[in-house]
């Protein structure tokens, strides 16, 4: 892994397991302390946090003159999604992975997309209406 | 027009052949000479489609395709065409090449929204999923349902979720990884690439979407015949059934988890030990080299 990737996990990871879901926010100098074992320059994690920013990861917003950052979505949340990949419900038409198997019921596949279901902005690519074919229906009426 | 009939000669060789494959069992037995038929079949069926109207629009060249499309573009440089071809015959020539253009361009965008797939969801796993000592060398996604997959790539990568961490045993969960790192260092991705962008490009016809289906199920065949090499029968076989098995733990009776059908088919020919046929296999790959030979050549000469 990266040294930038290992960054941009643990500044997640701070995001992740710090910032309860109700509060507005973190600035950089809260993350930056938060990984203060790291000794990283204040700087450097304004960058990460503004590459994780530019994908999509979290959400920032400005307050006077500094900007405050949340998660965009939990953990659990991305999670969810890579197993809908994973369990191929992901809605992708693309040969994106290569499983072993795939043994997935229709319970399993709605839980999955409930919790992407309550996430914002991670819900345009669960409109998939494949992903919820027949079969899929069917095992859940029951 | 003889080119002609050649080509349509070939179309429908491929469809026979592709028949045969879908109802012949011998694939089971040696996936790899399949996968080259499967892809002999496409690559044939393609280059005849592309062919076909423009040889019927040549047929007053007389001559093989190759060299009646390189003696066309000369009279068109020049302004001169020959008696018998009119603007029908040039219609027919642009329908050729705009064959090839759509299966270049669904191929093209095929490649480009997996990779922007893949590149998204490499991004996730590095910011989520975890690595464990218990499985050196793949990455663990902390979710209780059971997968194990390969995100494909330069650098690859080998996923299996805490479900299935609960749900294999050591051997089986060995077998299962080689399974994975087999996907990944044969690039069974890109065997499948071209299959699923024809199934993009033409998903009205039921028969492209089964010879996806086929080469998708030969693929794991593949793998599972390394995973065996490696690991002996039992494990993978137990792997199987119990990913198999999973589906309804948490089902009420008689919902079926989605592809059981082919987890059962992989179980089943674990349990047979089969030496791979050597004539059909030598037969079919004598055939399938045909098929593409007839195209190319109409194409080169």
């Amino acid at each position: 892994m990266t040294r930038l990737g290992d960054l941009e996990r643990a500044v997640m990871d701070v995001l992740w397991d710090s910032v309860p879901a109700t509060s507005d926010g973190v600035t950089v100098r809260e993350v930056a302390d938060a990984l203060d074992g790291r000794e990283l320059a204040y700087t450097t994690v304004m960058t990460v946090l503004d590459r994780l920013a530019g994908k999509g990861m979290v959400q920032r917003e400005r307050e006077g003159r500094a900007w405050r950052y949340r998660p965009a979505a939990t953990r659990e949340a991305h999670i969810a999604q890579l197993m809908l990949d994973a369990l191929d419900l992901g809605g992708s038409r693309d040969a994106v992975l290569v499983r072993f198997a795939r043994s997935v019921t229709g319970t399993e596949a709605e839980v999955l997309r409930a919790a992407l279901g309550a996430e914002a902005g991670l819900t345009d690519r669960v409109d998939d209406p494949r992903a919820g074919g027949p079969a899929l229906d069917e095992a859940t009426d029951r | 027009m003889a080119y002609a009939v050649h080509f349509a000669a070939t179309i429908l060789a491929c469809w026979l052949t592709a028949q045969v494959l879908t109802v012949s069992k011998w694939t089971w037995r040696a996936p790899r000479v399949a996968i080259l038929c499967w892809q002999a079949v496409g690559l044939a069926l393609g280059l005849s489609a592309m062919g076909l109207p423009m040889a019927v629009g040549l047929a007053a060249y007389d001559r093989p395709t190759g060299s009646a499309l390189l003696a066309l573009a000369e009279d068109l440089a020049h302004g001169t065409l020959p008696a018998g071809v009119g603007a029908a015959h040039l219609g027919l020539v642009g329908i050729g090449f705009g064959i090839g253009a759509v299966l270049l361009t669904t191929t093209v965008r095929s490649i480009h929204g997996t990779v922007r797939a893949q590149r998204r969801h490499r991004e996730l796993l590095s910011l989520v999923a975890r690595r464990d000592p218990t499985v050196p060398g793949a990455l663990v996604l902390d979710h209780p349902s059971a997968a194990a997959y390969c995100l494909p790539g330069v650098r690859p990568r080998v996923v299996v979720s805490a479900g299935t961490l609960s749900l294999l045993d050591r051997a089986e969960l060995a077998a299962v990884l080689t399974h994975e790192r087999t996907h990944a260092q044969e690039r069974h991705d890109l065997v499948l690439l071209p299959f699923t962008a024809l199934c993009r490009a033409l998903p009205w016809f039921g028969w492209v979407r089964d010879a996806h289906e086929q080469v998708a199920l030969l693929v794991e065949m593949r793998a599972d015949d390394k995973a065996r090499e490696l690991h002996a029968e039992a494990p993978l076989a137990g792997a199987l059934r119990r990913f198999a098995a999973a589906g309804h733990r948490v089902t009420p009776a008689g919902a079926l988890g989605v592809g059981d059908r082919d987890l059962d088919v992989r179980v089943q020919r674990l349990l047979v030990a089969d030496r791979p046929p050597r004539l059909l296999g030598g037969t079919a790959l004598a055939v399938a080299t045909t098929l593409v030979a007839l195209p190319i050549s109409l194409f080169l000469s």
